[in-house]
């Protein structure tokens, strides 16, 4: 079985398009420019995989990282 | 002026102002794309075109070699006078100036603005719902962006009319006639300096207060100039931007029954839907500067030429999204580029979406049969924003 999803948003990368947040909106937050941030230490909860991998899939840049514990 | 020499090679001598371009681009950017990824063209006193998304993504990323300050590819290149910060900014100007006007504009600030804008949509609806046909873009998708802006703005959104105005000399006739050009910017500057006069004395709750009470990067409150130069830039970034992307969704639907009855039966494709009319209709193409020799995909890029910044070619690109030249609503990965990429990313991205989604939404509601009228056609625009300017619409169920 495998481990846990982490999420983290590359503050560098991200330029608030807000795609992640629309789409997986249990796991990004916007700051008040629209730049996201995984919530808490980015752990995604069982269940939400697909949404992880959905957000990810559609930043246009790059800036979702998921790592696998 | 002179008339523009017809093109015969697209591929070393293309020309965006051509009809051709304007009616359809898709096959000419195919041909070009399987060419080269990037083109050049000797007309506008040199031009690039980068024709993949890679090579787009490589040069949006690129603000060493690729200045924004300018930003439209005309006939000529006078001196820069006019700056529109941060559109036309490079780091480390850029950073400053866009903070200030990100914040109004999250997707939270949206959310209280979106039932002012189906009351927008509703109330144009019922002035031609009983008309057998309508033009669409005339009627309908036009109107809707300015009278939101105007709204955010406090100002009234019957002057939506004046900014149409002033925004079609500016980006289609000013493009040729300079003078139109200047009196299009003056009566507009002369405009908003009454509005932020009068809030002087008496402070409002909407955009052009809060730009007035932000503060710059030195602690200081914005000149009145700086906040003219922010709200004419939100007016003419937002208008036929968005008036564009509206369009060309209905458009879409008009002409393709079935994705239409799809989105009626399954109202959740919606986001999605929204995310692949942005991008295999992408309104807008940037351009750039070029300020130092460079290599992009492996072409080199020469000094003293513009670039003509294709976001829309490169969301047609099949090494980025498979079937690209398909519209497919439900399409799952979709990491277009219709806002930009990288710093100057669209402002207004979040607004246009909304306003897209409730255009669409209500549509569909009140008038979910139509489709393009043959006894008419459609236009779209010319240059670098792209949307049907008629969109001549039978109403109702086909006889
Ligand atoms: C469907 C509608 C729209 C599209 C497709 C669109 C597209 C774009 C694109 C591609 C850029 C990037 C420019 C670059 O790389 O140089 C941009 C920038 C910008 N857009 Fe939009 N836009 C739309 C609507 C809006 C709206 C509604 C507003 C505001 C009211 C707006 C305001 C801006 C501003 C201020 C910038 C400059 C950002 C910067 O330089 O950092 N846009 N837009
Ligand atoms: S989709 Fe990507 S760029 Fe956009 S807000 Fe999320 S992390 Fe940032």
């Amino acid at each position: 079985m495998a481990g846990k999803l982490k999420i983290h948003v590359d503050p560098d990368k991200c330029q608030g398009h807000s795609r992640c947040k629309s789409l997986a909106p249990e796991l990004f937050e916007l700051d008040e420019y629209g730049n996201a941030h995984e919530i808490g230490d980015g752990t995604v909860p069982d269940g939400l995989e697909d949404k992880a991998w959905l957000a990810k899939s559609n930043c246009p840049e790059l800036a979702i990282d998921i790592t696998e514990d | 002026m002179n008339k523009p020499v017809p093109v015969t090679d697209w591929v070393s001598d293309f020309d965006h102002t051509d009809p051709r371009w304007t009616e359809d681009p898709y096959p000419i950017w195919d041909e070009l794309r399987a060419q080269c990824p990037v083109v050049h063209t000797n007309r506008f006193l040199g031009v690039y075109m980068p024709t993949t998304y890679e090579a787009v993504k490589a040069i949006a990323y690129d603000t060493e070699h690729f200045s924004s300050r300018r930003i439209i590819v005309r006939n000529s290149r006078p001196p820069i006078t006019q700056s529109a910060p941060p559109i036309t900014s490079d780091p480390p100007e850029h950073k400053p100036a866009k903070q200030l006007l990100l914040p109004p504009f999250t997707p939270d600030a949206m959310k209280k603005l979106e039932p002012r804008v189906r009351a927008i949509c509703n109330e144009l609806i019922d002035q031609f719902i009983a008309d057998p046909s309508v033009d669409a873009a005339a009627r309908y998708t036009k109107h809707i962006p300015v009278r939101a802006i105007a709204h955010m703005l406090g100002i009234p959104e019957q002057d939506g009319d004046l900014f149409i105005k002033w925004i079609h000399e500016i980006l289609e006739l000013g493009i040729t006639d300079e003078a139109t050009l200047m009196r299009a910017i003056e009566e507009m500057s002369h405009y908003f300096m009454g509005h932020i006069q009068a809030r002087k004395s008496k402070p409002t709750d909407d955009l052009i207060s809060t730009l007035m009470k932000a503060r710059g990067p030195d602690g200081q409150p914005l000149s009145d100039m700086h906040v003219l130069g922010s709200l004419r830039l939100l007016l003419v970034a937002g208008i036929d931007t968005t008036w564009s992307g509206i369009g060309a969704s209905l458009w879409h639907l008009a002409k393709t029954p079935a994705d239409r009855e799809r989105l009626i039966a399954e109202p959740e494709l919606m986001p999605t839907a929204i995310e692949e009319f942005l991008r295999a209709y992408s309104p807008v193409t940037m351009a750039r500067e070029v300020i130092k020799e460079t290599t992009i995909s492996g072409c080199p890029i020469k000094p003293e030429n513009m670039v003509l910044l294709s976001f829309p070619a490169a969301n047609r690109d099949p090494a980025m999204f498979h079937d690209a030249d398909k519209v497919l609503i439900d399409r799952k990965e979709n990491r277009h580029a219709a806002f930009g990429l990288g710093i100057h990313r669209c402002v207004g991205s979040n607004l246009a979406r909304m306003e897209m989604t409730v255009a669409l939404e209500e549509w569909l509601k009140r008038i979910p049969d139509f489709r393009l009228d043959p006894a008419g056609k459609v236009t779209w625009s010319e240059g670098t924003v792209r949307g049907p300017r008629q969109l001549p619409l039978l109403l109702g169920k086909a006889t």
